[in-house]
Formats: C-alpha cells, structure tokens, sequence
C-alpha cells in the first residue's frame, strides 16, 4: 500500500512541479549563434514566448492545417541573421486571441491577420505603417489584395499568399446524369435536384446551407457588391433580393446536403460520396485530388440574372507589425526580408505544403504546380472574377448584421427587401463612424 | 511603539493571523473580480475600439445603443423563455431521479454514480458528441438511424430552423448534463427529512406515494428547491459553452438560440473588440440577472427558515 500523500510530501511535490513548469517557461528557445542552416531542428522549440526581450521578435502565425508548414515558418525564422526571431504557432481562435493579445504589451511584434488588418486595428493604432517595406514589389502583388490592405493611401500588412473558395463538383456523377456544369445559378438548383438521390445529395454549401459563406458571392454574382466605390452599401438591388430567394429554394428544396461531420471547408463530404457538388475551398485540392483522381472539376460561383458575373471570394493572410512591438523597426525590416525580398521561402511557403497561390503575380506565374489541370483553372478564376472576401471598411459589426440577415433570409424565408433594408442602414452608419 | 504593534496583532496575533487567512483570498478578490469589473463599467461610458485604455467619453451612449439594438434584445428574449423552459424542466427531472434513486433498494450508490457523471463531462465534450454523433444531420447520425428504422428520412436537425430543432439538441444536451448534479443537491435534502415524519404521516393515514410526495417531502424540501431554482436560473442566463460549440461555425453566429453572453462575446473579445458596447451590454445582463435572482429569491423566501 503507497504512503498516504501527507502535507508535508505533497508541499514538497508541487515545489518540484513548480521548478519543473519554470524549467519549462524559460527562454530555450535557439541559441543565438549561428546554426548555419540547420533547417527545422535549432528551431523546433522556437514556440516560447517572445517576451524574451534583447533583439528578439515574436511572430505569430495561426495554425495551419497543412503538415509541414509549421517546420517551414520556423525554417525561415532562424535564417534571419539581424534578429533573433521566435515563431509562435497558435490553434485554436487565432483571430480572437492576436486581437487581445495586440491590447496587452505581451503580443506579437509581428503577427499575420485574414485579409489585413482590420479598420479598427488601423484607427486605434495598434498596427504600423509598411508602405516603404513593399514599395520595392508593390506593383508584383495581386492588385485587389494590396488594395484590401491600403487605406489613406497607405499600406498595412504585407499579403502571404493567396486563398479562395469555389465549387468543386464529380465529372463522373454530372456525366451519369448527363448535365453539364452549371454557368447560372438557376442551373445550379436544376443540377443539385437532378443530382440528389436516396444516398447522395446533390450539392454541399455549408452545414449552415451557405447561409455562413455565400453572402458576398451572391452579391456579386447579381451584378451588386457590398459597398460602392463611395463606400456606400451596394447590395440593395432587386437582383440580389431574388438571388438570396433562390438559396432559400435550394435551401428548402431536400437537394443540399445540411449536417454534414465536417463543414464546407473540409472536403470530407465530396470525398465521402456525401455529395455530387460542393463548395470549399482551394486548400482541399490536394486532397482532392489524391482522394478523387481527375475526377473532379472546379467552377466559381454561377451568375445570378442578366447583369451578373460569376464569382469566387479571394482572401489572403497579412503580415503586420504591431505598434507595440519591442522595437518596431526590427520587426518592419524582418517583415520585409521574409514577404518582400525572399521569394524563395515566398514560393515554398505557398506551394510546398498545402495549396496556395503566392501573392505574387512573378510567383504565380512560375509555380509548377499551377501550370495545369484544375490548379490553372483555380488560378483563372481569381483573375477573372476573384473580390476580396469583404472590403476593409465592412467592420465586424457590419459583419454580424449582413450575416444574421442573410441566415434569416436563407433558412426563414424572411422577405430581402426588409433585411437588407435594416442592414443598410447599420452599414451607413458603421461607415460613417470609421470613416468620422 | 511595541504597544501599538500589540494591539494590531490583537491578543495571541489574532488580528494577524485574520489577515494572513484572509489576506490572499481579499487580494484576489480584488485583482480578478472587483478591479475587473470596475473597469467594465468605467469602459462601459467610452468608445472603446480595439484598445482597454479609451479616451472619448460617450456617456450613456452606448447603453442606448446596446438597449436598442435587435439582436441584443432578441438574445436577452429568448433566453429569457429559454430559461422558463429550462428551469422547470431541470427542477421536475433532478427531483424525479432523486425520488427514484432514493427509493432503490439495489444499487442506490451506482445509480447516483451513473446520473452524477455526466456533470462531470465537460460542456465542449458534450457538445462535441452531441453535434458530431447523435444529432449529426446525415442519414448515419444516431437519431437519423432510429428515425431510418421506421422509415422515417433523416433531419439535419442543427441546420433547419422550421421547426427549431435546435433547441432539442440543446436542451437534451443541458438536461443530460446538469440534472444529475441537481438530483444530488436533492438526494442531500431528502436526507434530511427526518424518518418520523414519514412514520406520523403513515399512522394519521397519509397513502404512500403521491399524498406522502405532496403533503411531506415535497414542502420539507422547500430550502433545496428554491436553492435549486436561483442556480438554475443563473446558469440559464450564463449559458454559453454548449451554444458556442454547437451551433457556431467559421462564419460566425446564427441570429438565433443566440444567448446575450455569446452575442457579448461576438462583439467585444471576437473580432468586434468593441469593449464599450461589450461591457455596456454585461452591465445591463448582470442588473437583469441580479434583479430576477432577487425578485424571484423574495417571491420565494431564499433563506427563510424551512418550517
């Protein structure tokens, strides 16, 4: 029988639990000196925190869910030779946690954000200004990107690489039913009925039935778009009020897949023979493919109506400097190595784990891996009808009140005309506060 | 000097040692409660965009603007009915499993092992299984292969909102989760009724079963119940975990089964960081707990002797 555990045993236990959690919260990350291109293994433990003070830089990256990406960062971390750099690898809700990290004196110095800082970032000051980090390759980079990141002419993150969705669907099932791939929305819903059978369903938009994730390309498949050039709301058209009624149709109509295990940005559903159609993402490609064989093909979203045009939303991590970086020029000339003068780990960041296209149109353009079959397809979709996910000044409360209209339009059948109504008007005014 | 050290000590260092028992829980007291909370509410007055430490000084203005905003409103509504369901429906459910557990001849330690276990799932776990296995909406999920056998086609029971499925899921999953800790809660208040009752009220002629429940354990159970009611009604308005992981996706929140504390944490911690209407919003939501929990702590006597 083990000794009961006495006071004076357990005190001296947690002691040690205590020097061990020490042990482990001191600074091991990589010696200094130089590894000479030791590659993954001096930066392997490079997951400390930065508050290590003296010439280092703490990098925050969200959790990739590509194999390998994390060794690659970290790979590009300790060959940066002017500044220690110590890479943080964060799961979980990483936009949450880097917009309350930048509140606190503990954040990054250098952190990537979706698609650039946001507006409030920018106007409180908690990000600094990179025109003079890009202007070397401004004109290299995907025009609608640096455009989403530029605000009172200025630039404030530097894109990574570039992301999109679109519609994936199985040559072999449209082929059975002799349907082509559908070119308008109204072939979408006849293609997702025809489709659908006892075990299949037609089409997958999101277990929230695109409700989540097809605001934007409903808007501009209908010829409208968020905001204007004017920066008013745009999307009060009589187009988009029958293009959300007929993801209302689709939505009640027994063809979409809803409650699906994964959701719409995992390809399990499509590989699993859940679905004949489904939207996702370029990232799924891969698998895809290894799962699938050439026996998918890709397409953005159908037009919507006379004036439209297809879509497809194109998004882009952002690196940032944060103004309360320990020493801010550091952390600009570190950001400017890494995303503007070394296109190597550009490339291999974007290409050689999951399945990007790098922000950079010279990049684009001689990526192997983007030079045939479906890549090039995807790669002909951005250009052709890419939009940035949401305009800069499409603030999260912006956000939450087109997203809460449009579920209630496409899951009640609530009339477009007065959702939109009530959204516009919070639009107008979220506008006029950042922009007063 | 050393008479004034004495009498701050008190006689035999009480007032010492008061403070070193009570010192630490005070402090952190005041470091992670009070001084929180103070700050809530002195940002609650300022536009607070993306920064703790504000400038503009807007008053009440952002109290108006969350006492006027929809969603807000819509999510203290429906939890308001939330809780009017959930509440009753705990109550009745903890005290029939502790009437039956007590009354088990066999195996009362098992049975009151079995039903507290779940309280000590975690909410994320539960949520998790309960989307992602029971009421997953393809035709594999739990619920859709019993409805399969009778022939029945399968639901996508956290996708549809005509009729509200959701709110199944939900409240199965919170009644699994927490009627077993209450049932303890009742099983200890059932202790404490004494035998002799039981044995009076069998000899003036009281009929085992309903008229026993009724005239005897039910009112000698009147402290634990109305203890039971205030945490339940707390936890109601505090409810988060389960909503949080079963219905929000990458996109955000659904307008509905949206509880205000989710609906905070959109717009001040998520992407929203807009700490001024964030915390305006916790103000007015602690001020309605506090006065249901009071107003329904008199209507009930909380602390009144039981008799």
């Amino acid at each position: 029988m083990p000794a009961p555990l006495d006071r004076r045993r357990f005190l001296g236990l947690s002691a040690l639990a205590a020097l061990g959690l020490a042990g482990c919260g001191s600074n091991n990350g990589r010696s200094s000196g130089s590894s000479g291109g030791s590659g993954a293994s001096g930066a392997a433990s490079a997951g400390t925190s930065g508050s290590s003070g003296g010439g280092s830089i703490a990098q925050w990256y969200h959790q990739y869910g590509e194999a390998g990406t994390q060794q690659a960062v970290q790979r590009y971390a300790a060959a940066y030779d002017k500044a220690k750099v110590s890479v943080q690898w964060i799961p979980g809700d990483y936009d949450k946690k880097s917009a309350a990290a930048l509140l606190t004196s503990g954040g990054p110095d250098v952190f990537e954000y979706g698609n650039g800082p946001s507006i409030d970032m920018i106007k409180a000051g908690q990000v600094v200004d990179l025109t003079d980090q890009i202007a070397a390759a401004k004109d290299d980079f995907t025009p609608a990107l640096i455009d989403r990141v530029t605000y009172d002419g200025k630039v404030w993150a530097i894109p990574q690489v570039t992301d999109m969705q679109l519609l994936v669907y199985r040559k072999s099932l449209l082929q059975k039913a002799g349907i082509q791939p559908p070119q308008t929305l109204d072939e979408l819903i006849a293609a997702a009925k025809a489709l659908t059978t006892k075990k299949t369903k037609g089409l997958f938009l999101s277990n929230a039935g695109g409700a989540d994730v097809l605001g934007g390309p409903i808007l501009w498949s209908s010829g409208a778009d968020y905001l204007d050039g004017d920066d008013a709301p745009a999307f009060t058209t009589p187009e988009v009020y029958t293009g959300f009624s007929k993801l209302h149709s689709l939505f009640t109509s027994g063809s979409l897949l809803l409650g699906a295990p994964a959701d719409w940005s995992d390809p399990s559903a499509i590989t699993q023979g859940l679905t004949a159609m489904q939207w996702t993402g370029l990232w799924t490609v891969p698998t895809l493919q290894k799962s699938l064989g050439d026996d998918f093909g890709v397409l953005p979203w159908p037009k919507n109506g006379d004036g439209g045009k297809p879509a497809v939303p194109v998004g882009a991590y952002g690196s940032c400097v944060s103004a309360k970086a320990k020493d801010v020029e550091a952390a600009k000339a570190y950001v400017k190595w890494l995303w503007v003068d070394k296109a190597d780990f550009q490339e291999d960041f974007a290409t050689s784990y999951g399945f990007h296209i790098p922000a950079r149109k010279s990049l684009a353009e001689k990526a192997q891996k983007l030079s045939s079959g479906v890549a090039a397809d995807a790669v002909k979709l951005v250009n052709d009808y890419g939009h940035a996910q949401t305009p800069l000044l499409w603030t999260p409360a912006s956000g939450t009140a087109f997203n809460d209209a449009v579920t209630r339009m496409v899951k009640n059948g609530s009339s477009p005309q007065k959702e939109l109504a009530a959204v516009k008007a919070k639009v107008a005014a979220e506008v006029a506060r950042v922009k007063g | 000097m050393s008479q004034v050290w004495a009498r701050v000590r008190g006689p035999q260092g009480q007032n010492l040692w008061f403070w070193v028992f009570v010192g630490p829980f005070l402090a952190g007291l005041m470091l992670f409660v009070l001084v929180p909370l103070g700050w809530s509410l002195w940002l609650s007055f300022f536009d607070a965009h993306n920064t703790v430490t504000p400038t503009r000084f807007v008053g009440l203005g952002n109290y108006r603007d969350m006492l006027t905003d929809p969603a807000f409103l819509d999510s203290l509504g429906t939890f308001s009915l939330f809780a009017l369901f959930i509440v009753p429906t705990t109550f009745a459910l903890s005290l029939g499993l502790a009437m039956l557990v007590e009354k088990a001849l066999l195996g009362r330690g098992f049975f009151r092992s079995v039903f507290f276990l779940p309280t000590a799932c975690s909410y994320v776990v539960a949520a998790l299984v309960w989307k992602l296995s029971l009421f997953s909406g393809v035709r594999f999920g739990l619920v859709n292969t019993v409805l399969g056998w009778f022939g029945q086609d399968p639901v996508a029971w956290l996708s549809v909102t005509k009729p509200p499925w959701y709110w199944l899921v939900i409240v199965t999953l919170r009644l699994w989760l927490q009627a077993g800790f209450y049932m303890v809660l009742f099983l200890a208040g059932l202790s404490r009724i004494p035998r002799s009752v039981y044995e009076a009220a069998a000899v003036d002629g009281a009929g085992p079963g309903w008229q026993t429940f009724r005239w005897i354990t039910f009112p000698l159970l009147r402290s634990t119940s109305v203890a039971v009611l205030v945490l339940l009604l707390i936890n109601a308005y505090q409810s988060f975990d389960e909503f949080y992981n079963i219905l929000s996706t990458t996109a955000g929140y659904p307008p509905y089964a949206r509880p205000p504390l989710v609906y905070l944490y959109y717009v001040a911690l998520g992407n929203g960081q807009d700490f001024g209407h964030g915390s305006a919003g916790a103000m007015i939501l602690a001020v309605l707990i506090a006065v249901v929990t009071v107003g329904q702590a008199r209507f009930l006597g909380l602390g009144r002797r039981s008799a």
